[in-house]
């Protein structure tokens, strides 16, 4: 391969020998559409007319606090709801290069999949969504909508029935199909050149971002945050930003229960070196190196390792990690309904739970938050936990 | 090469044969029933034994070694309880060739040099490691050496020449080429096109003994008969 992928000591590309053929003729394939202006233009027509780029920059009128101002990157209002859609486009027409006449993707939340069945539908590729049994139950809404766009859906009933054990079924199909298949992988984790790919694709939300706040307030934001799972929502608002020392770069990971105990999804903050699905990143797992089952109540953000990029950047400490509990991402989902009347998805509420707690000082500060997705998925959901919550309190 | 295999391959050579290499996982479905295994595989007719230690996403597997694996973590197996296995084992079998097959990360998390020293030590010959290709074998093929370990690499009829250099620079003991695409364990049939080529690759790349590995539930699927057929 032309690169290897590495930030740092990070990344890398651990895939069975048999699969390295693929993931070079994707590099390659890669490199050369960057290259290639025919390519750019097609996937600006595709963002610009097909997707609804640019998205908005949105300042939050009520739930900005004193001189704290509040602005939500709308991926939300992408077709397809979430941040995702950028890079599926961008991957399924790399296929389309490459002469693969199938695809096939994991998915937590099912954001993936449904950008990844509209891709398929536009494209005419064959589509085949590998997704966690616990998954699929979860998240009836994105299932039906992937089948409505003809995409099959195989629920994984192996080891946590979530989005883990997803990629690992992917991997198995891709390790078998190469030849006709492309595995459009959903985040910025995986085995080179899967995690510069995505960035490169996703760096739209940052640049659009970056213009945007510098045409509203005339300066940069002082942090920019984002939830992490496998990062991808973040490493696109991120990267245009990183270069800009005083701006803080904030990921919020999934701290589900607590962090105290093991029922959570914070990688980078409680996880440790190792090698998972493709790369060397951060991964929970325990002493001797078997993979944590996880939690979190957002699917998205269930996930036991990280983007290597951003193992990176919490090593070079250029960006800072916290965690958000399910209970303050549940009070985000609420309070930014009410605020703003805006459902935003249950992984992109622990970003703004987050933004909400500093904002409370009610300093001169601007805060960006990445609103990847839109939270019509997690509405069903929601419904049960407001509920048991005040069953719980009468 | 360690001396068991290559008194092992050259014993099969001077026969005429080819040498037949059994896989299980240790600890499947616990760690008595699996020596008790080890025994029958050996006192069978294997040549030599590949054993894997069990990871929790196998990635290169397919359902029913992932169905092993996933017996022995419920039974509480453990790493450490993997080489004790392997040292039972060698104790009772001294001269037939053992492998083990497993994941990065397992390895990694003991520490690469520990993790081959302590396989080297518990009588262990060879490692395989599924999600270590070539282009990241460095580490890992240096610190094999040190600890006295073979370092099996994997090839298939894709791989390009200038990886298949790599490959026999980094090998030792035997090359382990897939007889098909997909996941290991899987029931599809096997065809065996393209190998001729692949196996003179190897040899003119100076490769360790070309092995076909592709694990079946289907014990039909590969005669000993044909195995003993090929060279190597």
């Amino acid at each position: 391969m032309k690169f290897d992928g590495r930030f740092g000591r990070f990344g890398g590309a651990y895939v069975p020998e048999i699969l390295v053929p693929a993931l070079e003729q994707l590099e390659a394939a890669f490199i050369e559409a960057q290259q290639d202006p025919g390519f750019a233009a097609e996937l600006g027509d595709l963002l610009s007319t097909y997707a609804g780029r640019p998205t908005p920059l949105t300042r939050c009128r009520n739930l900005s606090r004193g001189k704290t101002r509040i602005y939500l990157k709308r991926e939300d209002l992408l077709h397809g709801g979430a941040h995702k859609t950028n890079q599926v486009l961008a991957q399924a027409l790399l296929a389309r290069r490459m002469g693969k006449t199938r695809l096939i993707a994991e998915t937590g939340a099912g954001q993936h999949g449904v950008a990844t069945a509209i891709a398929g539908a536009l494209f005419g590729l064959e589509t085949c969504i590998y997704m966690g049994a616990d998954d699929v139950e979860r998240q009836q809404l994105n299932v039906f909508r992937m089948q409505l766009m003809g995409a099959t859906v195989v629920p994984v009933t192996t080891g946590g029935r979530t989005l883990k054990d997803a990629v690992n079924e992917a991997l198995r199909d891709w390790t078998a199909s190469f030849e006709t298949s492309h595995y459009l992988l959903g985040t910025v984790a995986g085995p080179h050149p899967f995690p510069l790919m995505v960035r490169e694709y996703q760096r739209v939300i940052g640049k659009e971002a970056r213009e945007q706040i510098l045409g509203i307030e005339g300066r940069l934001p002082d942090a920019v945050i984002a939830c992490v799972g496998g990062g991808s929502n973040a490493i696109g608002l991120f990267s245009d930003f990183i270069g800009d020392e005083k701006v803080a770069l904030i990921g919020v990971e999934a701290a589900g229960k607590g962090l105290s105990g093991r029922e959570h999804g914070a990688t980078i903050l409680k996880g440790r070196p190792g090698i998972l699905h493709g790369a060397e990143t951060l991964v929970l797992q325990d002493a001797d190196g078997q993979i944590d089952d996880t939690w979190s109540v957002s699917a998205g953000l269930d996930y036991p390792a990280v983007g290597p990029e951003h193992a990176f950047l919490k090593e070079s400490g250029r960006a800072e990690y916290v965690g958000v509990t399910d209970d303050q991402a549940l009070a985000a989902f609420v309070a930014l309904a009410r605020g703003e009347g805006i459902l935003g998805a249950f992984e992109s509420c622990h970003a703004l739970a987050h933004a909400l707690q500093l904002a409370r000082a009610g300093e001169d500060r601007i805060i960006l938050v990445n609103l990847s997705g839109r939270g019509d998925k997690d509405v069903a959901q929601a419904q049960t936990l407001l509920g048991d919550r005040e069953r719980n309190a009468a | 090469m360690t001396s068991r295999y290559a008194d092992m391959f050259g014993s099969r050579a001077r026969d005429g044969e080819g040498a037949l290499g059994i896989f299980t996982m240790l600890g499947d479905p616990d760690p008595g029933s699996c020596l008790a295994c080890l025994d029958a595989i050996v006192a069978g007719g294997a040549d030599m034994v590949e054993v894997g230690i069990p990871f929790s996403d196998p990635i290169a597997d397919g359902p029913v070694i992932q169905a092993a694996a996933e017996r022995a973590l419920r039974a509480g197996v453990r790493t450490a309880d993997c080489l004790e296995m392997i040292a039972d084992f060698r104790q009772r079998h001294p001269t037939v060739p053992l492998g083990v097959l497993t994941y990065a990360n397992l390895v990694v998390a003991r520490g690469i040099d520990a993790f081959c020293q302590q396989l080297a030590d518990a009588g262990g010959d060879s490692l395989l490691i599924a999600d270590v290709p070539s282009i990241e074998v460095g580490p890992y093929a240096a610190a094999a050496r040190r600890a006295a370990l073979d370092l099996v690499m994997i090839a298939a009829t894709n791989t390009p020449g200038a990886t298949l250099q790599r490959i026999a620079a980094a090998g030792s003991g035997y090359t382990y080429c897939v007889a098909r695409a997909g996941v290991t364990g899987a029931d599809r049939e096997v065809h065996f096109n393209g190998h001729p080529a692949l196996f003179a690759a190897l040899a003119a790349a100076g490769a360790p003994p070309p092995s076909w590995g592709s694990v079946s539930p289907r014990p039909t699927t590969f005669a000993r008969r044909s195995i003993r057929a090929r060279p190597g």
